[in-house]
């Protein structure tokens, strides 16, 4: 879908060992500089509504990593990704809740389960190609929901369970204080998660551009090809799968303490198409397309739901006045996103940014050739 | 026995509803190389609009159904012409989303047209039942079998027998080579689009017959119809028939049979029966039993 991988420069005569490539230039430093500043001082401006927000576009964040690498660079369709975030929402209140282990602990162990199911449903789905992947993938999602609703004893069936795991690290982010300064949890926990994007986000940034991550763009490109040049095809494809499915469960394992209530019906097609259109809109095989998307798709419900009073002609429930409801309008929404996109923009909005970069670049006189290409797939 | 030949006669009904929704699948397919996920959108839409002609305007039912058929046969080609046009030699992954797209829009589109309540059909056949050798049939089922029979029957004929029908079998060959022949393939593919249009009408006014009413849940049963397509095969017309019954059958036997004979399996069983169905058969037969195996060459 995208251009092929752009080989890396001849790499310069080095005497001195160089600093890592997220500070190397002024413009990445400016960049880190920037984030790190609207990390630490969102949560003090924003109010607790927007922060929440937040909090959930950093959590669909975390798990469309996953599923970028699997579709976005490996090319292989799932539509199966909510399954694994049900498994590690469920994960998080067997280990945390019921175990009571501590944060790290059950976080790792969801990310673990939900890897290992990958790796155990990987080979017997991989083995499919193209479209009949799809639709496998799809059959994955209602045979997971089925045992949601019928593992009474973890999930609490139909009727669904609470979810409170300790989540203490240092700090406990359910009542953060320090000193005098007492944090809301919506606060702390925005702290929590966008550590943990950052995270991801470097592991999936390094990951894409290592050997591994050329292998995956070699697969989806030509896969024949790719399998003469050396490449292991289906241990590479089974163990991004088992990636992308551990990277969706620790998603869903954040999702399930910090809602602190989950029921089964939550983990339907419609989630795993939302995290499709999230990294469509963000930019299929981009590094950080996902956070885009993220904080684009993943808080577009929730704005909506916001200020539905006064875009005309929406109700909030199905018996109000109105043309459409709030969840109608946000499907549809979802729809014409994921059309609109990929017709008139494929490569997302990290293609958009990267133009809107371009012209000010241009417009200001500076030589525009100072930033790297290297996020470039 | 009485029993089982009551599920086995139920469960070919519900069969024959799937094997029209899979029918619509495997033309899109076989013309284009992509799973339209919209069907079921369309399956939803012609049931609408069959229950828009006979409640709100008061038409006869056979008018209804008529005008439902024509509605989604008009509706295929537009979704074609003004959609999917555009992504002619786009890669099958992005076209795939864009139908999905499409079913979101249009899955939220009927509620907010016609409401979330379920509404009564209108149909001439409602619950009553037929007695025939011991075996009390629902004449809803009976009347299915018999439109189903009539339009796949329909559809053979003319795909094997009619220039269109081998202008189709061409194209789904090789497209190149088609055009190179003559044949216009964007003809073949608006065909394609208001074949699908048509069955998938024709699914939707069966699903929703009788006791069943018109409700927005209509394109999520149809989302069974995706394992008999794949059972069959993604590119084999009569496949997609065999895997409509195949899989109707055993749903109805499954729900027949699993809560008392295997419990363990959980609540509503039935309802996930025709995906593990399809898995097992894949893990034995990757392309499906009449499917044709991809052959890749460098």
């Amino acid at each position: 879908m995208s251009t092929p991988a752009v080989t890396d420069p001849p790499a310069p005569a080095r005497s001195a060992p160089l600093p890592p490539r997220l500070l190397r230039t002024r413009t990445s430093r400016v960049w880190a500089l920037v984030l790190v500043g609207a990390y630490v001082l969102a949560p003090l401006t924003v109010s607790d509504f927007w922060l929440s927000v937040l909090a959930y576009a950093g959590i669909a964040a975390i798990g469309a990593f996953g599923l970028n690498l699997l579709t976005g660079y490996a090319g292989q369709v799932s539509l199966g990704h909510a399954a694994f975030i049900g498994v590690g929402a469920y994960a998080a209140g067997w280990l945390g809740a019921d175990e009571g282990l501590p944060l790290p602990l059950w976080l790792l162990g969801a990310a673990l389960i939900g890897g290992v199911l990958g790796a155990v449903v990987g080979p017997f789905a991989l083995r499919l190609r193209g479209q009949y992947l799809v639709v496998v993938t799809l059959g994955l999602v209602f045979l997971a929901e089925h045992v949601f609703r019928n593992w009474r004893g973890l999930t609490g069936g139909n009727s669904g369970r609470a979810i409170d795991p300790p989540a203490s690290f240092g700090v406990d982010f359910n009542d953060f204080s320090l000193g005098g300064f007492a944090a809301s949890r919506a606060q702390s926990w925005f702290w929590l998660i966008w550590a943990l994007v950052a995270v991801v986000a470097l592991i999936a940034a390094n990951l894409a551009r290592s050997r591994a991550g050329r292998a995956l763009q070699a697969i989806r490109d030509r896969d024949l090809a790719a399998e003469l040049t050396g490449v292991d095809i289906a241990r590479t494809k089974v163990a991004v799968f088992a990636l992308s499915s551990a990277l969706a469960a620790l998603a869903g394992a954040l999702l399930g303490a910090y809602q602190e209530f989950v029921s089964p019906s939550e983990w339907n097609l419609v989630l795993s198409i939302q995290y499709i259109a999230i990294i469509i809109v963000g930019g299929l095989g981009s590094v950080y397309g996902p956070v885009l998307g993220a904080v684009f798709v993943g808080s577009m419900p929730r704005v909506i739901e916001e200020y539905s009073s006064s875009i005309p002609g929406v109700s909030s429930g199905a018996g109000d006045d109105g043309v459409i409801t709030v969840f109608a309008l946000n499907q549809v929404l979802f729809g014409v996103l994921i059309i609109g996109f990929l017709i008139a923009e494929p490569r997302g909005l990290t293609a958009l940014a990267r133009r809107v970069a371009a012209r000010v670049n241009r417009s200001s006189a500076t030589p525009a050739r100072t930033t790297d290409n290297e996020e470039e797939t | 026995m009485t029993d089982f030949l009551q599920f086995v006669f139920a469960g070919s009904a519900l069969g024959a509803r799937y094997a029209l929704v899979a029918l619509g699948f495997v033309v899109i397919y076989r013309a284009t190389g992509v799973i339209n996920f919209a069907q079921g959108g369309l399956v939803a839409l012609g049931a609408y609009i069959a229950y828009h002609f006979t409640d709100r305007i008061g038409a006869p039912f056979v008018i209804a159904v008529l005008a439902a058929v024509a509605a989604c046969a008009i509706v295929g080609v537009l979704i074609q012409r003004v959609v999917l046009a555009r992504m002619v030699g786009q890669p099958a992954f992005a076209v795939i989303m864009i139908t999905i797209g499409l079913l979101f829009v249009i899955e939220q589109l009927i509620p907010t047209l016609w409401g979330y309540n379920s509404h009564n059909l209108g149909d001439p056949w409602g619950i009553k039942t037929v007695d025939l050798a011991g075996l009390t049939l629902a004449e809803r089922d009976l009347w299915t079998l018999a439109i189903a029979a009539m339009a796949l029957g329909g559809f053979f004929a003319f795909f094997r027998l009619s220039r269109y029908g081998l202008a189709m079998r061409a194209v789904a060959i090789d497209q190149e080579a088609a055009l190179a022949q003559g044949i216009s393939v964007g003809a073949v593919v608006a065909v394609s689009w208001a074949i699908s249009g048509m069955v998938a009408a024709l699914a939707g006014v069966t699903l929703s017959t009788g006791a069943t009413a018109v409700s927005p849940t209509i394109s999520f049963i149809a989302l069974a119809a995706f394992p008999a397509m794949i059972l069959g095969g993604l590119d084999s017309p009569g496949g997609a028939v065999i895997g409509g019954l195949l899989i109707g059958i055993t749903q109805t036997l499954t729900a027949g049979y699993q809560p008392e004979h295997a419990a363990w399996l959980g609540d509503n069983f039935h309802v996930v029966m025709p995906y593990v169905v399809m898995i097992v058969i894949l893990m034995v037969r990757p392309y499906g039993l009449f499917g044709v195996p991809e052959v890749d060459r460098a």
